[in-house]
């Protein structure tokens, strides 16, 4: 099904550019007209397909949902939301006051806030599509349970006292629904909208995420991965996750970058938390979270992704070495 | 006069949006206010809480992104 893209690059290596196969040019250039293309079309065909569904999950409705839930489903159904639920990062911060005035413990709000950057609906397919089904089901379980682990942490130490005292006393009117046009020519315009404006918002990480793949991929030599960041090297995983920490891209992004690493003899383990690592923290959230939160629970926050993000790349590597 | 107010924390998406507003009043000829508000009592005040939201004379019509040109055609007209 994907092979087109594989024959596209091919051609535009051979007919195109007259590039030699099997130079470091042609590798790069290879991989990057493959990635590109097969991500930038499986990316418009999933964003309009969930685009058509997409009224059907906002937000608002997620606190609908999980209001009322007992603590447990509430950590489950906070994490699973938070995947498919998309929002501009920017919200964050009234979808926290908000998810508290509804009464939302504060763990569950922020099981909901950890999983939401790391696992989409978008990369999901993407990732599948490009590493197959093993890695992704690994990649979205162990995202899913560090969300959940987070959440459960959050409220076991009883952290709500540290969120800012204002948070409490916000009361929030009635929950708006803006009006919705539900026609088949409402919803595709509706879908189209969405296209453009997620596509306009990733492709540069796209772009770039890409880039510095195809550069991985011709003309980095396997050797220097296989000495630095075998699983024999004790430091590779953290040294990974803190390279990530301040780096940000979005989950798409990251994607190409991730495949040229495993095809490069990186372990899976190893990958995996770097990808998260660059995903998952991100320095503008947690100045806007700084709004909500005090400076303890931020810290708390950056900490504990940190060391998981670490312990799910020692076990990853641990459970497919 | 039709009064708006563009709901956001002040990110690029709620700046875009209160532009697309202001331009296409220009456009028709339209006289509107347009107020930001970021304050977040009020934004979940208006029981909003995905941003950008739009309220246009004291009512919430539009929640969660930047609206599609049409729809901000449609209040001006309206």
């Amino acid at each position: 099904m994907f092979e087109i893209f594989t024959r596209l690059a091919d051609w535009t290596i051979t007919d195109v550019l007259a590039l030699e196969p099997g130079t470091k040019l042609a590798d790069a250039v290879h991989f990057f007209v493959e990635d590109t293309t097969k991500i930038f079309v499986l990316l418009v065909v999933i964003v309009f397909v969930m685009g058509l569904f997409r009224t059907m999950l906002s937000p608002e409705k997620v606190r609908g949902y999980i209001e009322g839930t007992s603590r447990g489903i509430g950590y489950i159904l906070a994490v699973i939301l938070g995947a498919v639920t998309p929002f501009c990062s920017c919200s964050s911060v009234p979808l926290f006051i908000g998810f508290l005035e509804g009464g939302i413990p504060v763990g569950v709000t922020m099981a909901f806030l950890i999983t939401s950057p790391l696992v989409n609906e978008v990369a999901v397919v993407i990732l599948g599509s490009i590493m197959g089904w093993k890695m992704t089901t690994v990649y979205v379980v162990t995202g899913m349970s560090v969300g959940i682990l987070g959440g459960i942490l959050i409220d076991r130490f009883h952290m709500e006292r540290w969120v800012e005292d204002y948070v409490w006393k916000i009361r929030m009117g009635t929950m708006a629904q803006a009006e919705v046009d539900g026609s088949v020519t409402g919803r595709v315009r509706y879908a189209w909208g969405e296209v453009r404006d997620i596509v306009g918002r990733i492709w540069l990480y796209i772009i770039i995420g890409v880039g510095i793949g195809s550069a991985l991929h011709g003309y980095v030599p396997q050797e220097l991965f296989a000495q630095y960041a075998s699983a024999d090297n004790p430091f590779a995983v953290p040294v990974a996750v803190l390279m990530g920490l301040p780096l940000y891209s979005n989950a798409t992004g990251i994607i190409p970058v991730a495949e040229a690493l495993i095809a490069k003899g990186v372990p899976i383990g190893t990958v995996i938390a770097f990808m998260m690592s660059v995903v998952g923290v991100s320095p503008p959230e947690f100045i806007m979270l700084r709004k909500v939160l005090k400076p303890q629970m931020l810290i708390f926050f950056g900490v504990f992704l940190t060391i998981s993000f670490m312990m799910v790349g020692y076990l990853l590597n641990l459970i497919f070495a | 006069m039709k009064s708006f107010k563009v709901l956001g924390s002040g990110c690029k998406n709620c700046i875009t949006t209160a532009k697309l507003i202001e331009d296409k009043a220009r456009a028709l000829g339209v006289a509107v206010e347009i107020e930001k508000v970021t304050d977040m009592a009020a934004i979940l005040g208006f029981g909003v809480m995905s941003t950008p939201g739009v309220v246009l004379d004291g009512k919430v019509v539009h929640a969660g992104g930047i609206p599609q040109p049409d729809k901000v055609t449609g209040w001006l007209e309206g």
